[in-house]
């Protein structure tokens, strides 16, 4: 029985699996419609988040499976004090596998060490959030045919934005990504991913505050949301909120074949306008994440 | 100075200068009802300065949290007055409620049962991780 609590825990030959389900899935979903018949997934969403909760339940329900779950904490046995160790031993009784967001970060680590049943993180605070980058490097799989020999670019909020760190990690054992940070001063990605992950792979990357700068250089573009909760400070989240907004103007010198992903949902930082643009994929990124979570929920239920 | 000799017990030897209430207080030898004695600040060829902790009874001292601190540390188990066991300590792969996670987003924060665990994840740097959400130990 195996849990996803961190998209390092998968190797890269099981990420490209995944990828290939999710692609015969995309292909053939009629062949899937019935994988998962009687079999339940329980989501256990301890902070609201509608977008990756429905995710999972139009994933279990797209494999013929039912679900079950709450939506927040203030609904759950954990307004009356129950720990996450119980709750996973609880559910685990009802469910054979159980999707889990809960804000502070470890949870699903913790609820995965009590259950018996296999625990998909589906976000842990600022912390992991896996299927989120699994959906991201579906999409990028989808829209370029690869995963290799690529610039990206992150654009935002690179110090808090866990989808980035996340996805960095997982495309630094792709060969051939070059990656370029655009960010405003105070929210740089952390030193301490630069020397882990880009200088201990020996990934060239450089960190420069104009977008419009390095625009023709990339094949992908992963903005991001400046998010109000991962700010101590209220006035520090009102300057720096607006810093970087995609404009039809942005985009005039971008590569006529470069991908826009967002993890979603966004503020203000991609303008409506860019939406109609071809190269906006953030909603196909939306769908990609019902068929990648598809995938992962037949590997870990062990479905043929 | 004279400090008496131990009949059985244990001599905590080559703790660096100064570090000597710390590995008292991680060990909680404050507990013992047996004779202890800090010496700081002792000569030592090897390090200038050292600090030794002699523990007048025989107990299990708990290498892992003396390898976390420090590993120069050496550990001598005495029996008869006689030096019966030398142990060399390395820096252990994990460590368990040694120290708590100080990141306030952290699950330990509010589930308070929960043992505090961490793991080696950079021996050259002797960096910690909190096996919940990763945060460096401190």
């Amino acid at each position: 029985m195996r849990s996803l609590i961190d998209i390092l825990s998968l190797s890269t030959e099981e990420i490209d699996e995944l990828i290939a389900v999710a692609e015969d899935i995309i292909a053939r979903p009629e062949a899937y419609r019935e994988k998962c018949r009687y079999k339940k997934l329980a989501t256990l969403f301890f902070e609201p988040s509608t977008r990756t909760r429905l995710s999972f339940e139009a994933a279990m329900y797209e494999l013929g499976g039912s679900v079950l779950g709450f939506s927040e904490a203030n609904s759950s046995s954990a307004a009356k004090g129950e720990s996450v160790a119980d709750t996973a031993r609880t559910v685990s009784c009802y469910a054979d596998i159980i999707a889990m967001r809960h804000p502070k970060e470890g949870a699903p680590l913790v609820a995965s060490m009590a259950a018996s049943v296999p625990i998909i993180n589906a976000g842990d605070g600022g912390h992991n959030h896996p299927t989120q980058t699994l959906t991201d490097l579906l999409t990028i799989k989808r829209e370029k045919g690869r995963l290799n020999n690529m610039t990206v670019g992150f654009c935002g909020d690179l110090k808090f934005g866990r989808t980035v760190h996340s996805l960095i990690e997982a495309l630094s054992r792709y060969t051939g990504i070059k990656v370029v940070l655009i960010s405003p001063e105070e929210l740089k990605l952390p030193g301490y991913l630069k020397k882990d992950i880009l200088d201990a792979k020996e990934i060239e990357y450089t960190e420069t505050t104009d977008l419009s700068a390095v625009m023709p250089k990339l094949d992908i573009l992963y903005m991001t949301r400046v998010q109000r909760e991962r700010f101590f400070n209220e006035e520090d989240y009102l300057r720096l909120k607006d810093s970087y907004i995609l404009t039809p103007e942005k985009l005039e010198n971008a590569k006529s074949d470069l991908a826009i992903l967002h993890p979603l949902p966004r503020v203000n930082e991609i303008h409506t306008s860019v939406d109609a643009d071809p190269r906006a994929c953030y909603f196909r990124q939306v769908l990609n994440g019902k068929f990648i979570r598809m995938a992962l929920i037949l590997k870990l239920l062990e479905v043929e | 100075m004279h400090i008496d000799s131990i009949k059985n017990g244990v001599v905590i030897d080559h703790i660096k200068a100064g570090k000597s209430m710390e590995v008292y207080n991680y060990l909680e030898l404050d507990k013992l009802d047996c004779t202890v004695a800090i010496i700081k600040n002792v000569s030592s060829k090897k390090m200038g300065r050292k600090d030794i902790i002699k523990i007048d009874s025989e107990m299990e001292v708990d290498l892992d949290v003396l390898g976390y601190i420090d590993s120069e540390i050496t550990v001598n188990i005495i029996k008869n007055e006689i030096l019966c066991e030398k142990k060399k300590l390395t820096l252990p792969s994990q460590i368990k409620d040694v120290v708590k996670c100080k990141n306030p987003r952290c699950i330990t924060t509010t589930e308070q049962e929960l043992p505090h665990i961490f793991k080696l994840t950079d021996a050259e740097t002797q960096t910690y991780r909190c096996i919940y959400c990763e945060a460096k130990a401190k």
